[in-house]
């Protein structure tokens, strides 16, 4: 049959090599070093301090998109899970205390283990949450958020262990830099980005889009949503951690919904299920409130209008589900 | 022994018997109606074969292996694809994604392949986006492959749905009402479809349908059902002439 010899071969116009994606993430890493340092010795303390922040805020919009965006599982209970790696990050490097170059090993691993800690969380909540949708859904891991920093206003600590209380801990070695902060932004946005625009992937999506049709085509949507779940808190957790070193005091005041909602509007705002928006979206709303501290009492009325607006102008976000590196598919069918 | 075999199949809902004794065998090539008046069952059968609900009484068994009251996921995995009666499309993705998921399950490689886009992740992503469009071409959906599933007219979501069921390669195919809310044209295309699908992708077709010249033409059998009961099974031919099959559809002549 002379039509089985046309069969159209799918083309990529304008996607990066894989390779070529791979090596510039290397390069990426391996300039953050240098960088930092040059950062630190040149640059205005007070913009480090608000770079970080919003690379702490990238993690943060990101890790809740695979969650709310991506997956469509509507959680206000993200400030939780960062609450959970910023206490296990706080405590232990209070207690410890580690110096120097034993920085280099315990602070990553310390990050990890944050990550690790919350991500356990996210297990504890996805599960028994699973059959909630929407609403039921929202109020179940905003109590959740609820729970967590009545609890931590309650530790005061735990044996040897410093907690702090609701007056908060106080003097955590102060380790979070440029370098850090940013590593951990890459590693974030790569995995996730990597992953729900793979074929593993492509299911958080289809999660979102119809439930029921995506178990009739094989997808676990059980396994999805934890999964979702579980990385989108392990990585809530890491920022945790960063957050919890920035100026060396957490308050589990810092951890209330107020905080969830702030990343439920990153995420909004970007575009439900683009990375890319959650990104841009988190640098904006950080840099915000830094522009607007004249206007202080002022600030969440701003927001309350900014979102107001957003929901009746463009309800999709400002990325909608767009990503900057994805390109439109192209077909080339011989002979034609 | 069948490819699928249904003995004795009841499901009641609170105090409503929705389906009574219901038995039904279906081999690979074949293609087999199952029609009915409207709430008689039709759909609440193909909810069991498939698993979102769980069989009060009765046995499914697909290749001779029980599947009743298996997770939707699963059957589908043991190889049990669907369409449904109200569109179920993932409708913000594109077409092509909408087909590309059908192949989640065949995928080998592991989260770090993913993660770092290895050799193994970028071959089998070749190969199943030219599955992919191997299938989108069969369906006359090639052009629109980057469109979000939701911007198609009514027809082509109907042919996507079963396109999207078909990449999950499945050994027996379910298509809930394909032929509703199509114009005649659109219909008889369908029709060849069908064809096309039974011949091409050697699956067993199983089809709720109320267009009753579509299920005449192209069914070998058919089965009734009326109140959760099965009235009748046999050709198209015995069918038509069946008495209780018009009193369920006409109603009884009134006595004079």
């Amino acid at each position: 049959m002379a039509e089985q010899t046309l069969t159209p071969t799918m083309l990529h116009p304008g996607r990066i090599p894989i390779w070529v994606a791979n090596v510039a993430i290397l390069i990426l890493i391996a300039i953050l070093w240098p960088l930092s340092n040059a950062f630190d010795k040149y640059l205005d303390p007070y913009f480090l301090d608000l770079l970080i922040h919003i690379g702490i805020a990238i993690i943060l919009a990101v890790s809740l998109n695979l969650i709310n965006g991506i997956t469509g599982q509507f959680s206000l209970g993200h400030a939780g899970f960062m609450a959970v790696g910023a206490y296990t990050g706080g405590v232990l490097l209070k207690h410890y205390s580690p110096q120097g170059a034993q920085l280099l090993v315990v602070f990553p691993a310390l990050m990890i283990l944050g990550g690790v800690v919350a991500g356990a969380a996210g297990v504890i909540v996805g599960v028994p949450t699973l059959r909630l949708r929407g609403d039921y859904l929202a109020i179940a891991t905003l109590g959740f958020g609820q729970i967590i920093t009545v609890i931590l206003n309650q530790i005061d600590s735990v044996g040897s262990f410093e907690f702090g209380g609701s007056a908060g801990l106080h003097n955590i070695p102060i380790v979070t830099n440029f370098f850090w902060t940013y590593l951990a932004v890459v590693i974030c946005v790569v995995t996730i980005a990597r992953l729900v625009y793979s074929q593993k992937g492509r299911p958080f999506f289809a999660v979102r889009e119809d439930e029921i049709a995506a178990a009739a085509m094989g997808v676990d949507t059980t396994f999805y949503k934890v999964a979702a779940f579980v990385i989108g808190a392990f990585f809530a957790g890491m920022a945790g951690v960063l957050s919890a070193t920035v100026s060396g005091n957490l308050d589990p005041a810092g951890f209330n919904f107020v905080k969830s909602i702030e990343i439920v509007m990153m995420v909004v705002i970007g575009g439900s299920g683009s990375i890319t928006g959650s990104i841009f979206a988190a640098a904006i709303l950080t840099l915000l409130p830094e522009y607007l501290r004249g206007l202080e009492s002022w600030r969440l009325v701003i927001y309350a209008l900014l979102l107001i607006v957003m929901m009746l102008l463009r309800p999709e976000g400002v990325l909608g589900n767009r990503e900057l590196w994805r390109t439109r598919r192209k077909l080339l069918v011989p002979g034609r | 022994m069948p490819l699928l075999e249904i003995r004795n199949l009841g499901i009641r809902f609170g105090g409503l018997q929705a389906l009574t004794d219901f038995n039904f065998s279906l081999d690979q090539d074949q293609l087999v109606g199952l029609i009915g008046p409207n709430g008689a069952g039709k759909t609440t059968v193909f909810n069991i074969v498939t698993g979102v609900y769980c069989p009060d009484e009765g046995d499914i068994r697909l290749a001779g292996k029980s599947i009743a009251g298996e997770k939707p996921f699963h059957i589908n995995r043991l190889g049990i694809a669907r369409t449904f009666q109200n569109i179920r499309l993932f409708g913000a993705l594109s077409v092509l994604d909408n087909v590309l998921i059908g192949f989640n399950q065949s995928v080998t490689h592991g989260f770090v392949g993913t993660l770092l886009r290895t050799p193994t992740y970028q071959q089998e992503e070749r190969m199943h986006e030219a599955e992919a469009i191997e299938l989108l071409r069969t369906f006359g959906l090639l052009d629109r492959l980057n469109d979000p599933a939701r911007s198609l007219a009514y027809g082509p979501q109907r042919r996507l749905e079963i396109a999207r069921a078909l990449a999950t390669r499945p050994k027996i195919l379910l298509l809930d009402e394909p032929a509703a809310g199509m114009n005649p044209q659109e219909k008889s295309e369908l029709m060849g479809l069908i064809a096309l699908v039974r011949n091409k992708f050697s699956v067993g077709l199983w089809l709720i349908e109320h267009d009753m010249k579509l299920v005449m033409s192209i069914c070998q059998r058919v089965t009734v059902l009326d109140h959760g009961e099965t009235i009748a099974v046999g050709t198209p031919a015995e069918i038509q002439e069946d008495s209780r099959v018009i009193e369920a559809y006409l109603g009884k002549p009134q006595p004079a």
